[in-house]
Formats: C-alpha cells, structure tokens, sequence
C-alpha cells in the first residue's frame, strides 16, 4: 500500500514537473539546468540517514562510502546553488543597470 | 503506525519550497529568489535530518561533519571560481557527483542491511520480503517490499554510477582533456549491451538471490558494469552534441535521487528527484528538436567529426568568397542602422563574448538597433550563450530567440556571425539532401550584409559545406574573433 503512495508520489511529481519547466525560456536553460541539480543534491539527506546507519552498524567499509556520499552530495548541493546564484545574479543587476540608463 | 510526525511535515514543506523555486526559476525575473527558496528547501531537509525529530537513530557527528565540511568547501571554492566559460564542465561534474552520491546511498542501506543480519542467514535478509521481516525493528524499510527494495537498489546504483562516469566523459569532452569527435569502438554495441545487460543481471541476482560475499560482489559488478557503460555510451557523441548528453545526465542524476528514495523509503527525494528528471528530459528534448535529430539518434552518436566523407568541405570547394579585412568590416557596420550578432561557441572558445559586447554598444551609440539571436543549441550547454553574454552585461532584452528574430533578418542590414557556423547554414533548408535537413537554423543569409568572423574555411561540426561563405553579401573577416572585434570596435572609435 505504502509502496503504492510512493508510486503515485513519483508519478505526479514528474508530471508537476514537466507543467513547470515546460515554458521556461531559453534565457534561462543553464540557470535552470544547475539549479534543479542542485535540488538533485536532495540525496544528501539519504547519505546523512546512512551514515546514522553505518554508526549503527559499526562498519568501517559503510562509514567510509557514508562520508564520501555526504561530502559528494554536499559539493552538488552547496557548488550548485551557489553558482546558479551567481548565474543569476549577472541576469539581475544588468536589468538594474538597464533601467538606470533609461 | 504513526499517521504523521513532524519530521515528515517538515519534509512536505521542503518539497513545496522546491517547486516554488523551480516554478520561479522559469522566469528571468523570478529565477534569483527561485533558486533560493530551492536552496532554503534544502537547508531546511538537511537540518529536519541532523536534529531528527523522530528519534532513535543515533548520528555519527564525527563523519557528518567531516563529509559536510569538505564538501561545502570543494563546493564553494569551485562555484566562485569557475569562468562562465568553464560552466558546461561544472555543470557535467556536479551532474556527476550527485549521481555517484545515489549510487553510494544505494551501495551503503544494502551493505548495512546485509552486514546487519550476518548473525543469521544473510539469504533471508536480501531475499525478498525476508527483509521486511528481519528488519522489522526499522522503520525505513518496513515500508516496502522486498524485491522493490532489491530493484530499486539495482536502479539506483545503475542510473547513479552510469550519470557519474558519463558525466565526467562529457566534462572530459568539453574541456578538450579528451577528443571532443565522436570516438567509436569496434563492437560497440555489443559491449554496451553486454555491459547493460550483464551489470543489471549481475545486480538483480545479488540483491535477490545473493549469499554472503557473493552478493556483495554482484552489486560491485553491477557498479562497475554501469560505470563502463556510462563510459562507452558517452564517447562516441561528438563535442556539439553535448548539450543533449548534459541535459539527459541532469535528467539521470535526478531519476538515481529519486531511486535512492525508494531504497531509503523517503518521499522527498522520491518527490524533489523526479523533479529534476522531468526538467532534465524536458531539456533534452528541447535541445534534440533545434537540431531536428531524435534522441535515439543523438545518443547513437557518431554523428559530425568525419571531414573525410565527399559532402564535407575543404577550402577548395569554395568560389568567389569575399574576405574582409577589420578596417572593411567597420566600414560596412558604420552605416548600418541595424545589427544582428549570431554568436556560437567559437565565441566561448575565443572568450569575445566582452568585446562583442562593446562592438554592440558602439554600434548602439552610433543609433543602430542592435540584438543578439540565439540558436537553442549554440555553444555546449542548454542557455550557454545566454548565460556569456550576460556575464559580459547584455541587457537579456537584446538576447532574441529563433522563433522570435527569425522573420526580423531581411530587414536587418548586417548581420556579424562570430563563432557559429551550422547553426545558420542554408543548407538545412535549401537542400533536403543535406545531413542537417530540416534543422532550424538562423536566417543570417537573408539580411543585408553578412559578416562572418571565423578563423579558416573549415567545416562546422557536422562536417559539411556551409554554402553561406560564398553567398554575394557575405564577408567572410579570417582571424580570431576576439582579436578582430577588438579592431574592427578601434576602427569604429577612430572614425
């Protein structure tokens, strides 16, 4: 049944996606591509859960792939959202600059 | 069971917070606080994680702090760093990161479960729903069935590992570390096939039927299978076709998040995950449709790279080519009171993109309209153009899309192509014969006086003649592009 849920979730959640990126203008195709990967970082959260795990366990070979992970998905995470910003950043003070010169 | 916990609500906020950011991220004047409210959605998923109101798993600060620190620093220092140039590449490379970071998730719930139950026979653990039953005290995988949990595991390591090393290939091409033409094995799709073929068996019979170490090995040749794959199926793309690899690796290093949430039993990365698979295939599509290809055609490769076939064209093949010098091509911008730039990647390579936009502003001074019209696949990366000229202070006003700027070029009186080359080549509609056929290209031809800087006579990436270097108004301006808008903006200013 849970398992059902966790389908329909994929499901819907991919056809959000698609209504929300389908008219999103070329402008703005990079931006868009390493913001949503800096989302795809989300699996951050799985690592953190698996380095709970893997303390649980006691495992050296698990604590080892559970830091990699982490720090793996940190550099997505933290690298992608900070140079989208910086992407978009250029977009947004050149409007300012724009509007000055009018 | 719990109806709800606060966890969890947390959880649902954070996914809100991503699609309102990326909904927001679709629109130039939204997109900043967009990718911020994304990035407060993760902050907040990251933090409802560490404090774990739930309770009950103990954290090992130690190797959280210690992965989330490096992390964050590799992460910042290369995010500050990277040229708007080098953005492909570091787009290729997080791609990749995310997806070994699934892959390890996948790796690491399934070594834990199996090293958790050694005690008894680790044939209930992995087999089926025995896993349901040995780890009941979980709360994680009691959600699930066994064999989902099995194949979600194989899915997730084989989409996590295969976005890894496609992803560095990619960033490999894109940088010139490696051949950016299409690199073809001898039996390439036999070993795809059998890499594919054999690391999914392998995976599937070790998270099913695995004993002991034996099912420890099979994930291992499933990751390594999938790595390989990954490998060979990016190497025969040639270097222009990576703006479909990296949007379709985007896509990949979504959908392996996605399957690490079915492994883990978590909504959110099954949620967020998806998202990004769906932006990322939507790109893709985007990008295989400017080039009329399909993405079976595209991911075939081999396409482009081969000057040695009858059709491409050497310098001999041109007649009654015009060159112009910079001194010339002032003279002809001088009088225009209208000027399109079609820029390609050759302007990323030359790094003009800050002297175009001077010449645009002088000619802007000079009272001429100016714009800039860019092809969907111009340059390596979805947007690549855009995001250049943006980084050197075009007003995004200026940048026009095809559909929009395409009707605008007979009325325009010159039109300076720096970089770019199949992007505009008639070809694609003039000769149905041609390999680029149907190809939406941008009308350069039909306005008034082409400029066309490009060092030499040789072929675009798809290998063949662009017929626009000998039309009567093109000029073609020989040199490297930065060097001579550099001099042709002198000429303007001196005049």
């Amino acid at each position: 049944m849970i398992l059902l849920l966790m389908l329909f979730v994929f499901l819907l959640a991919i056809v959000v996606g698609n209504e929300l990126i389908s008219k999103v203008p070329p402008t703005l195709h990079t931006p868009l591509m390493s913001g949503a990967n800096a989302i795809s970082g989300i699996t951050i959260v799985g690592a953190l859960m698996c380095a709970q795990f893997a303390t649980e366990e006691g495992s050296t070979a698990s604590t080892v792939l559970g830091v990699v992970a982490i720090a793996l998905a940190t550099i997505n995470v933290v690298g992608g959202f900070m140079v989208t910003d910086r992407m978009l950043a250029m977009f947004s003070s050149k409007k300012k600059k724009k509007k000055e010169g009018k | 069971m719990e109806y709800y916990s606060n966890a969890g609500l947390l959880y649902l906020v954070a996914t809100v917070l991503f699609i309102l950011g990326i909904k927001r991220l679709s629109k130039v004047r939204t997109a900043r606080s967009g990718n911020q409210l994304a990035a407060v959605g993760m902050l907040l998923a990251i933090v409802v994680t560490l404090v774990h109101p739930e309770g009950g798993i103990n954290l090992d600060w130690t190797t959280v702090i210690i992965g989330m620190a490096l992390g964050a620093l590799v992460g910042g220092v290369m995010a500050k760093r990277v040229e708007m140039t080098g953005m492909p590449e570091l787009v290729a490379l997080f791609n990749g990161f995310g997806g070994l970071a699934s892959t390890f998730v996948a790796v690491t719930e399934f070594y834990g479960r199996f090293g958790a139950a050694t005690g008894g026979t680790p044939t209930d653990v992995v087999n089926g729903l025995n896993v349901v039953a040995k780890a009941a005290g979980e709360p994680l995988v009691v959600t699930l069935g066994g064999e989902v949990w099995a194949i979600a595991i194989v899915l997730s390591v084989l989409i996590g590992t295969v976005t890894f090393t496609g992803s560095l290939v990619a960033m490999a091409k894109l940088s010139g570390k490696i051949s950016g033409n299409p690199i073809i094995l001898p039996a390439r799709h036999l070993i795809t096939a059998v890499l594919l073929i054999g690391g999914i068996g392998a995976g599937v019979y070790g998270t099913f039927y695995g004993e002991g170490n034996t099912a420890i090995m099979m994930v291992g040749v499933l990751t390594l299978g999938a790595g390989l794959f990954g490998i060979v199926s990016v190497l025969p793309i040639g270097g222009a076709d990576m703006p479909v690899v990296v949007s379709l690796l985007n896509s990949y290093s979504g959908l392996a998040a996605s399957m690490a949430g079915f492994v883990i039993g978590n909504s959110l990365l099954i949620v967020a995950g998806a998202l990004v698979g769906a932006a990322g295939l939507i790109l893709t599509m985007v990008m295989c449709k400017a080039m009329n290809r399909s993405l079976g055609n595209v991911l075939i490769g081999g396409f482009g790279g081969d000057t040695s076939s009858a059709s491409s064209g050497g310098a001999d093949e041109y007649t009654g080519v015009k060159s112009a010098g910079p001194e010339e091509a002032a003279m002809i911008l001088e009088s225009a009171t209208s000027v399109i730039f079609i820029p390609g990647y050759g302007m990323a390579v030359a790094q003009a993109q800050h002297v175009v936009k001077e010449l645009g502003e002088e000619m802007e001074r000079r009272g001429a309209e100016v714009r800039y019209a860019i092809h969907p696949v111009a340059g390596r990366m979805p947007g690549h153009m855009n995001v250049l000229l943006a980084e050197s202070d075009v007003p995004y006003e200026q940048l026009w899309e095809l559909e929009r700027i395409n009707g605008d070029f007979k009325t325009t009186d010159v039109t300076v192509i720096i970089g770019a080359n199949d992007v505009v080549n008639p070809e694609a509609i003039e000769n149905p014969q041609s390999p680029i056929a149907g190809m939406p290209i941008l009308n350069a031809h039909e306005s008034g006086t082409v400029l066309m800087i490009k060092r030499s006579l040789s072929p675009g990436y798809a290998g063949i003649k662009n017929p626009l270097f000998e039309r009567d108004n093109t000029y073609m301006c020989f040199g490297d592009g930065k060097a001579f808008v550099v001099d042709v903006v002198n000429e303007l200013k001196e005049s």
